[in-house]
């Protein structure tokens, strides 16, 4: 693109360079300058000047990063632990796999600023298991950067020692939930833990640990080269810095889209050619399938924490899976808990039990042999899961499903006399030409 | 149903004073309200258990109270106000499981008596756990008893709403012989698991697959996928259960528990069930009585269930000051034996003419029986120079029926030939006991161990010899304040899971390593050993084996001594505590009075009413058997004793074949009725009332379970002193006890420590090895007959060597090993075992592997080793030849 743009391209800076993903490429786009300038500082100097960027956790919740960094107890002599959370597994949420992908060396920069200010020696990349590209590519990562001395013994000839292990999981979208991420690390099952404690007191291996999503850490030595002010001087005040967004599904131009927090969808989709030809927007994720859904009337919501609050969902990981009127909502909303149900760790009722439940009723609301009672059912259930549930992800299971409900109620009516690819055939949603598999013993031609 | 009343604070029945409950320090207490009720708790306590104290019943299914919170069933969900940093009560937005929640101070919890939000959340999570339940309540076992069906009807929906399929499996899964698992009907609240992996360390079930698909399952090849074979460096052929040997826990190594029947207890649904009882009786229709475990000296609390005059099942009684709320597998399985079809229901008595036993009517029985025993007492006639009648009252009896024995002993028979010792056994053992266990209740407790920064264990394999105990130490270790070690030839996996240290000595070492352990001593290992025997709450635990150990006891006295640890003494068999205190020893009489002493003897003659008391010292079981062989003792009076316990079974049989007259007290036929010239029927515990003594010294009442008309040891012995024209006054447990409480305890001299030295071991010749030899938990003891899904769980009886041993001798890993002495063979797959080399450690007595009987030999003693001959491969090739 050529016209401007209010695009602020920083993790994203160079991702169309020749093999961007080589420490060669990195080092020409001026990468570990960050690192140079952190270690000119003092450790306890870099941890502020990441509390004064306002840099928020990227992977969702929005903590403060700076601040997670702070509640370490002090240095002890023994092991502290930095693990960075790379279980990218959410519906719709595709940014840090790019990221690793294009520009894993400013992950690595990042994870050794990050351990330089928490005083740790030993970083954890848990890669989610199935992105065996993405494995590779750190693997290969973290082996030039050690043999360039910017990780392993004495990096830089300043005597800090940092070892990073980049470790596969086997595919569980539970192990992004960063207790069940430690114990699926240590090699246990992973299911969430009881918490306190906290990782920060007692995490991996019951030691002091910080566990930051991809993007958190990424962001950092960008903000330790061009300081915290530079940093706010992008996004809206308690809402710092650039994110990435990830416009998918009937959209024009699909892809990353990095730009300052406080966007809004109406421009992101003005500069990604707007939703599909002859389409119009019917509802959309501001933050992947466990974030409630928003419709049109929403475009011009900012995407920042407190704004996307306030409108009644959540900021998410920006994943904006975008829904054009042909999408049945019932079939898309069904889909998301086939997958809550699959990913249910199963530790406690209400999200084993309950999106069991959920996903039941839904097979029988897609198939047009809904009751009643179902709609009732649904919301009370997804009331009875949320905020009852051990972690986050079951109250993430009922968003889609109480939004969709809130928003189109009338077409989860519709699911007690008509299937949902009779009212919305498939075909139509696709961005290609398809014949849909049809259900046994269904008629074809039926809804031509 | 006699009780037993209350007691003075000394003597041996002195109830022990009920720990006092620890006063609330003020200033880590923590006050705050439950239902509007204010509360004053220490810091730390759960918000689910202050409500126990409020009387305020919140539903809860994964909550246990002895094990660690997990929070994973969400059914105890209460809304909470907390004060916020302005110190208003601030509602916490999502409703918190009361199970995790710590009380803070100012908190503000309302249950789902007081808040809409509790109440609904309960019955959201409820009305959850049903969905993909089984409405199979009619038919399950723990339909009537079921928390999950007592709380869906008080915290639940009287209907589903829940229209579609529910997730089912093939049932049950056989986890074990014993354990049998209807994935179905499970809840997933984990307590199983949480018990094998944090009670009793042998997780053999966890968790599989995620989500609804979620299971608990054994660890099996067919659901995992992965080979087996134990971890490096540990025999496959170890542990390795009787039963169906595919399964192996999540180490890999193959699964044989003893502590797997708590689980189906703590399972709040029937997804766990028992073979012995699954679909067996209605809990509705059972009554259940207190009882004690008569398996061994901890004197389990259990809860015995009957159903008109029939014992269904055991379950663990909660006594939090013993076995807080496990049992054994043994504890709980093992009670068919007392109502076994070969029960003897009448007394016998020789038939003059045919020789054999013939029923007898009580009075006839005791008649002949009186009459053969007065001809024993007055003088011998045949043969010639036999004379006086011995005692071996068995190491099982109640303090009641031990202190009949005692007393008929030296009032009805004038003797002091009593020995309740039905096992190895030595002189120097006898004065340790009356010097350092006789008269000292409770000097160690069971929450001793647990608060003892350093135990060594000797001669003590505790898992396998006082199961619930290994549970206390476990509990230390895991809370990080204990460190075991134990002196033994090997560490086993019981040791492993204490995490202990290995004191490597082969059998009759012993006294010589104890001697080492100074705080002087040369190897760091021993004087640091030395050193935390010195701290505040140390012990020396014993197991009764180290009594056959020549200078052992001694030794173990000398240490005690030396570093200031306290010292325990953990016999296996229930009455052997409670046989001391009572006197049922031949230099002891009750309280721990010594015969030897003429006050002693005056002090008791005065309780008895009697002008005197033998004052020729009593022979041990040993000597009197010998006595009894070649001639000289002229009769013998046999309680509760099998054969193959006592030290040389072969020449115990030539003795009560050989002796003039023998009267045997018996549950059920036995190698000794066999033999007697009387038999009188005596009641099972579960028949009878009476008082354990555990190894504590803490008395064990127990009631009458079952209405019967089989009468205890003590009133039998009181009849048959009658028949003899002697008073003894214990015909019921008022009149014992009333007595036990005149005799009250001694506080004169006691009998000196012993100190007798090692002897030389034995040098060791090519081929041969020294004998390591204890008690399997689950065995051929018969106990536990009767009983084949218990069975199915021992552990298959094998033949421990080094790898050089085995090497040496020609054996592999799992191939067959022949230890001989003169007196047999015993015959057993080879599991090789990191140990010392010349050492070759057998079960005592297993299938298979009975040692005493077989090789008439003991711990310590020289056997030869050889390759053995597979009996069934030979009779291929022959037939192939």
């Amino acid at each position: 693109m050529t016209e401007a743009t209010t695009l602020t391209p920083v993790l994203t800076k160079h991702w169309d360079a020749e093999r961007s993903w080589t420490l060669a490429t990195y080092l020409k786009n001026g990468g570990y300058r960050g690192l140079r300038a952190a270690l000119a500082m003092a450790p306890a100097d870099v941890v502020t000047a990441v509390k004064d960027s306002g840099l928020r956790g990227r992977g969702g919740a929005g903590f403060p990063t700076g601040m997670k960094w702070g509640f370490l107890p002090a240095p002890d002599g023994g092991p502290r632990y930095l693990v960075i959370n790379a279980d990218e597994s959410e519906p719709g949420t595709c940014k840090d796999t790019p990221l690793m992908l294009a520009s894993p060396q400013q992950l690595i920069e990042g994870a050794v600023i990050t351990s330089y200010a928490i005083g740790c020696d030993h970083a954890f990349i848990y890669v989610r298991g199935e992105l065996l590209h993405v494995y590779r590519r750190l693997l290969n990562a973290v082996a030039e950067a050690k043999a360039a001395g910017y990780v392993g013994e004495n990096i830089l000839g300043t005597g800090l020692n940092l070892e990073i292990t980049v470790h596969a999981g086997a595919g569980a979208y539970i192990c992004g939930e960063e207790t069940a991420l430690l114990d699926s690390l240590e090699g246990r099952r992973g299911q969430p833990r009881l918490k306190p404690p906290f990782p920060a007191v007692a995490g991996l291996y019951a030691r002091p640990t910080v566990v930051n999503n991809v993007e958190s850490i990424a962001s950092v030595p960008a903000i330790l080269e061009g300081g915290a002010d530079w940093f706010k001087s992008m996004g809206t005040e308690r809402s710092t810095g650039p994110g990435l967004f990830s416009l998918s599904g009937h959209v024009t131009r699909p892809g990353q889209y990095e730009a300052p927090l406080g966007i809004t969808l109406r421009e992101l989709l003005d500069m990604a050619g707007g939703v599909r030809e002859g389409h119009e927007l019917k509802f959309w994720t501001p933050g992947g399938s466990s974030t409630p859904i928003f419709t049109a009337e929403h475009l011009d919501v900012p995407l920042d924490y407190e704004s996307v609050g306030k409108a009644g969902s959540m900021l998410g990981t920006r994943a904006l899976q975008i829904f054009d009127e042909t999408t049945s909502v019932v079939r898309a909303v069904a889909r998301w808990t086939e997958f809550y149900k699959h990913e249910s760790c199963g530790k406690c009722t209400p999200c084993r039990e309950g999106t069991f439940w959920l996903d039941q009723i839904f097979q029988r609301i897609v198939a047009g042999k809904g009751t009643s009672q179902d709609i009732d059912t649904l919301l009370d259930l997804c009331d009875n899961i949320l905020g009852r549930a051990f972690c986050a992800l079951g109250d993430g299971a009922t968003s889609p499903v109480t939004s969709a409900i809130q928003y189109f109620r009338d077409e989860f009516e519709a699911g007690t006399h008509t299937p949902a690819d009779v009212l919305f055939p498939p075909e139509r949603s696709s961005l290609f030409t398809y014949t849909p598999r049809r259900r046994a013993g269904q008629l074809a031609g039926v809804h031509a | 149903m006699t009780t037993t009343t209350s007691k003075p604070s000394t003597g041996i029945l002195a109830t022990p004073p009920a720990a006092a409950a620890s006063p609330l320090d003020p200033a880590t207490a923590v006050t705050f309200s439950i239902d509007g009720i204010e509360m004053a708790v220490p810091k730390g306590t759960l918000v689910i258990r202050a409500a126990e104290q409020l009387g305020i019943a919140i539903p809860r299914f994964c909550d246990h109270p002895l094990l660690a919170p997990v929070g994973a069933c969400r059914q105890c969900l209460v809304e909470v106000w907390a004060p916020g940093r302005d110190g208003k009560l601030a509602k916490m937005p999502k409703p918190q499981p009361s199970c995790t929640l710590e009380a803070t101070p100012g908190m503000a919890v309302k249950t789902q008596l007081t808040s809409a939000e509790s109440d609904k959340a309960q019955h959201g999570v409820i009305e959850m756990l049903l969905i993909n339940h089984p409405l199979d309540c009619p038919v399950c076992d723990k339909g009537g008893e079921c928390p999950l069906q007592n709380q869906a009807m008080s915290n639940g929906r009287g209907q589903s709403r829940f229209v579609d399929i529910k997730r089912t499996f093939p049932k049950p899964i056989a986890i074990s012989t014993q354990i049998l698992l209807d994935r179905e009907r499970c809840i997933l609240c984990q307590r199983c698991t949480r018990f094998s992996k944090e009670i009793a360390g042998d997780p053999f079930i966890d968790l599989q697959k995620r989500g609804s698909s979620q299971q608990i399952g054994r660890f099996d090849t067919g659901i995992l996928g992965y080979a087996t074979g134990g971890p490096v460096g540990e025999s496959r052929f170890a542990d390795l259960p009787i039963g169906p040997a595919e399964l192996v826990d999540s180490s890999g190594a193959p699964f044989a528990s003893y502590f797997s029947g708590n689980t189906v207890q703590i399972c709040p649904v029937g997804a766990l069930t028992s073979a012995a009882y699954r679909f067996r009786s209605r809990p509705f229709d059972l009554v259940s009585t207190p009882g004690i475990a008569e398996h061994d000296s901890s004197g389990s609390a259990i809860r015995v269930d009957h159903r008109r005059g029939v014992v269904l099942r055991r379950l663990a009684g909660d006594d939090p000051a013993v076995n807080e709320e496990w049992i054994t597998d043994k504890d709980r399985f093992a009670f068919a034996w007392q109502s076994a079809p070969d029960r003897l229901r009448t007394p016998f008595v020789r038939d003059a003419e045919t020789g054999e036993l013939t029923p007898a009517s009580w009075p006839e029985a005791l008649e002949v029986a009186a009459a053969g025993l007065a001809k024993a007492i007055s003088a011998g006639t045949t043969p010639v120079g036999a004379r006086g009648v011995g005692v071996l009252p068995g190491g099982r009896l109640t303090i009641e029926d031990a202190y009949a024995y005692s007393k008929f002993a030296r009032v009805a028979l004038g003797t002091n030939d009593i020995d309740l010792r039905s096992r190895p056994h030595s002189a120097e053992e006898e004065a340790f006991l009356a010097s350092s266990i006789a008269g000292r209740p409770l000097d160690v407790t069971f929450a001793d161990l647990e608060r003892s920064p350093r135990v060594l264990l000797v001669a003590l394999e505790a898992e396998e010899e006082a199961g619930v105990a290994f549970l206390r130490l476990r509990k230390g270790v895991l809370a990080g304040r204990t460190h075991v070690t134990s002196l033994a030839p090997f560490a086993t996996r019981a040791l492993d899971r204490l995490d202990g240290t290995l004191l490597a000595a082969a059998p009759g070492t012993e006294p010589e390593m104890l001697d080492a352990v100074a705080t002087n001593a040369p190897e760091a290992e021993l004087s640091a050993l030395a050193a935390e025997l010195g701290l505040d709450g140390a012990l020396v635990l014993v197991g009764e084996r180290l009594g056959a150990i020549p200078g052992g006891l001694s030794a173990v006295r000398r240490l005690a001594d030396r570093t200031g640890a306290r010292l325990a003494w953990i016999p296996r068999r229930a009455g052997e505590r409670g046989g001391i205190e009572v006197g049922a020893l031949p230099s002891l009489l009750p309280g721990g009075r010594p015969v030897a002493q003429a006050a002693a003897r005056v002090d008791v003659a005065a309780v008895w009413g009697v002008d005197h008391l033998p004052e020729v010292p009593g022979r041990s079981v040993s000597a009197m058997l010998e006595a009894a062989r070649t001639g000289s003792l002229a009769a013998l009076v046999v309680g509760g004793v099998d054969v193959r316990d006592l030290p040389d079974p072969a020449a115990a049989r030539e003795a009560l074949a050989a002796v003039g007259f023998l009267v045997s007290l018996e549950v059920r036929p036995s190698e000794v009725t066999a033999l007697a010239d009387v038999v009188l029927p005596v009641a099972p515990p579960v028949e009878k009332p009476g008082t354990y003594l555990n190894w504590e010294g803490r008395p064990r009442p127990f009631p009458q379970a079952l209405t019967s008309t089989a009468m205890s040891d003590h009133r039998v012995l009181d009849a048959l002193a009658d028949a003899l024209g002697v008073t003894i006054g214990l015909r019921t447990l008022a009149e014992v006890h009333s007595e036990l409480d005149e005799l009250g305890a001694w506080d004169g001299e006691r009998i000196e420590a012993p100190d007798v030295s090692a002897v030389e071991p034995p040098a060791i010749a090519p081929g041969h090895a020294v004998l390591a030899t204890w008690h399997q938990l689950l065995d051929a003891g018969h106990l536990q007959d009767g009983e084949v899904f218990l069975a199915g769980t021992a552990k298959r009886p094998v033949a421990r060597v080094s790898a050089a041993t085995a090497a040496g001798v020609g054996v592999a890993d799992g191939g067959l090993l022949d230890v001989s002495t003169d007196a047999g063979t015993v015959t057993l797959p080879v599991a090789v075992t990191a140990m010392g080399d010349h050492i070759v450690w057998l079960p005592t007595c297993s299938p298979g592997s009975e040692v005493r009987d077989t090789l008439r030999s003991g711990p310590g003693a020289l056997v030869r080793l050889a390759a053995g001959t597979d009996l069934t491969v030979g009779t291929d090739s022959e037939v192939q030849s």
